[in-house]
């Protein structure tokens, strides 16, 4: 491709640096500690967002400590990669009146974080805010079975380590 | 010991003129893992082939197994720069299909959030662009930006990439408070930021020298080839799926489709920039309906178990790397009897043959960048 002709004044700008001169000034105006972006992060933990969908936590009623869980089984079925087991059981029990009735209840859920996408559609279809994602986002462990939360690591979370200098 | 028919002698080694090099996968400027096979005369390219499959998952297989909600998480892996883009393809096939109406409020929400997502898509594009090209700089400053609409992204979606809040007919969530002042604090800081990279670049005589008439396509080559987006536009074709075929409510907001003359590198470059600015545009106007229709439901009347009836339908948005298209076959149950996905990366990364003969390797590496491929979308 033929060069265009140059003009005397482009001539001098690119003699005279110019063009770089232009882009390094907005470098230098970044120079100042005021516009200083970086997080430390181990030191200084994140805020992250309310919606934020993290680690998961199965939540208990603040009233009777007991677990919010109904065993419905729409998280696991609601979950894509099919990670949630839930395993229920039918109690019998008898109610104030006197009557027995029959409950389901909650044996056993483990969560496998390993394979979790963070969708959050389980948490969305769970009639009684149950599970829920939660703001926590360290999820790294040192072995591999350990991805699978059980249901009292999903009740208690994950213990956070506290990093110094 | 093994002899080999014709002696490997000195004087033939340095006679020999092509030689064939590897680029990839693990080289840091093909974005990803993709593999050019170079076919070289000394360091000008003669020959070029990709080898792509690398990142291959298998999503349009695992969506046959997947009821239509269950799909809709997988989508935000395929363009993971523009996961929101990718959502509002998939959810908008399964409307189409399926017949459901969208409230008002939710469309305009979702452009919103799918323009935001195309400037921090070309955002992402220019830092990393320029990086590959040696201008360090521009990529710090364009990552700065993109933090704050990942921030605005956090705060709605609960996420910063995989966003995943669009649902078939609607939204999950409303807005959150403070959201229109968040955005609109973002097209404030814009348009100025938007002028300090061009400060930085559009004049820098090393930029000019890597990026004006490099990997130039002619708009009968690039109609030729099928690419779409960006590349195309740069070509001087004034192809714009946001106007050909309005989706959402793009036919209600005014906007300009930026077209380049010579097809090169820069012409690539200056488009993306207008087109980050014409999206800011669109938001605000967005941002001005959606004052109106506050408060009102998000999510319209939607089934519980999503079953479209037998058919097929085609539905193609404009993703920031070009046009996104989903075939989408329904056998009448809760799932998809083949959902084909027409990445826009794909087909643009078939016009890197055409534009790198003739240049130096170096050049490849600006050119791979300036088609702006994401693998994860290539591969699917």
């Amino acid at each position: 491709m033929a060069e265009p002709r140059r003009t005397w004044k482009q001539v001098l700008s690119r003699f005279l640096l110019l063009d770089l001169i232009k882009g390094l000034l907005v470098t230098f105006k970044y120079q100042a500690p005021k516009h200083c972006y970086t997080e430390q992060y181990p030191l200084v933990r994140p805020k992250v967002a309310e919606r934020f969908r993290g680690a998961p936590r199965l939540n208990l009623d603040p009233e009777t400590g007991e677990s919010l869980c109904i065993a419905c089984n729409l998280c696991a079925i609601a979950c894509p990669e099919d990670l949630i087991t839930v395993v229920e059981a039918v109690r019998e029990y008898v109610d104030h009146e006197g009557k027995t009735k029959k409950k389901r209840v909650l044996v056993d859920y483990t969560y496998d974080t390993s394979r979790c996408m963070f969708c959050g559609h389980c948490q969305d279809v769970c009639p009684t805010y149950a599970i829920e994602l939660t703001q926590e986002f360290e999820l790294a462990i040192y072995r591999r079975k350990d991805f699978v939360w059980s249901w009292e690591m999903l009740e208690k979370g994950i213990e956070q380590p506290i990093y110094t200098r | 010991m093994h002899k080999p028919e014709i002696a490997i002698t000195r004087e033939r080694l340095l006679a020999a003129r092509e030689m064939v090099l590897n680029m990839g996968p693990q080289h840091p400027s093909t974005h990803g893992v993709l593999r050019v096979i170079l076919k070289l005369d000394g360091e000008t390219v003669i020959d070029l082939d990709c080898d792509i499959g690398y990142l291959h998952r298998g999503v349009e297989k695992i969506c046959e197994n997947r009821t239509y909600v269950h799909i809709e998480p997988y989508f935000d892996r395929l363009d993971y720069v523009a996961a929101v883009s990718n959502d509002l393809c998939y959810v908008e096939t399964v409307e189409k299909i399926a017949g459901i109406e969208v409230p008002e409020k939710a469309k305009y929400i979702r452009v919103i959030l799918t323009e935001l997502q195309r400037i921090a898509s070309h955002l992402l594009w220019l830092g990393t662009h320029a990086m590959d090209i040696g201008a360090v700089t521009i990529f710090l400053y364009a990552f700065r930006e993109r933090e704050e609409i990942l921030k605005i992204f956090e705060n709605y979606f609960g996420a910063r990439l995989t966003a995943n809040a669009f649902r078939i007919g609607g939204l999950q969530y409303d807005i959150y408070d403070g959201f229109e002042e968040q955005v609109r604090a973002f097209c404030r800081i814009l348009p100025e930021r938007l002028k300090e990279y061009e400060t930085i670049l559009n004049e820098n005589r090393i930029w000019l020298q890597r990026t004006v008439g490099i990997g130039i396509l002619t708009a009968e080559e690039a109609k030729d080839l099928g690419v779409t987006g960006p590349v195309l536009r740069a070509s001087g074709v004034k192809w714009d799926i946001r106007k050909a075929f309005p989706y959402e409510v793009y036919d209600q907001v005014e906007f300009e489709i930026p077209v380049g003359e010579n097809g090169d590198t820069y012409d690539r470059y200056l488009v993306r920039m207008e087109e980050m600015r014409q999206s800011r545009l669109i938001i605000l106007q967005c941002l001005d309906k959606l004052k109106k229709l506050h408060p009102g439901p998000v999510l319209g009347k939607v089934p519980k178990v999503i079953r479209p009836p037998v058919g097929e339908v085609y539905h193609s948005i404009e993703s920031p790397k070009g046009e996104l298209g989903i075939y989408l076959v329904s056998n009448g149950t809760a799932f998809p009897e083949r959902l084909r996905i027409r990445p826009p990366s794909l087909i643009n990364l078939q016009a890197l043959k055409k534009m790198a003969i003739g240049h130096l390797v170096a050049d490849v590496v600006a050119l791979i960048g300036s088609i702006d491929i994401v693998l994860g979308e290539v591969d699917r």
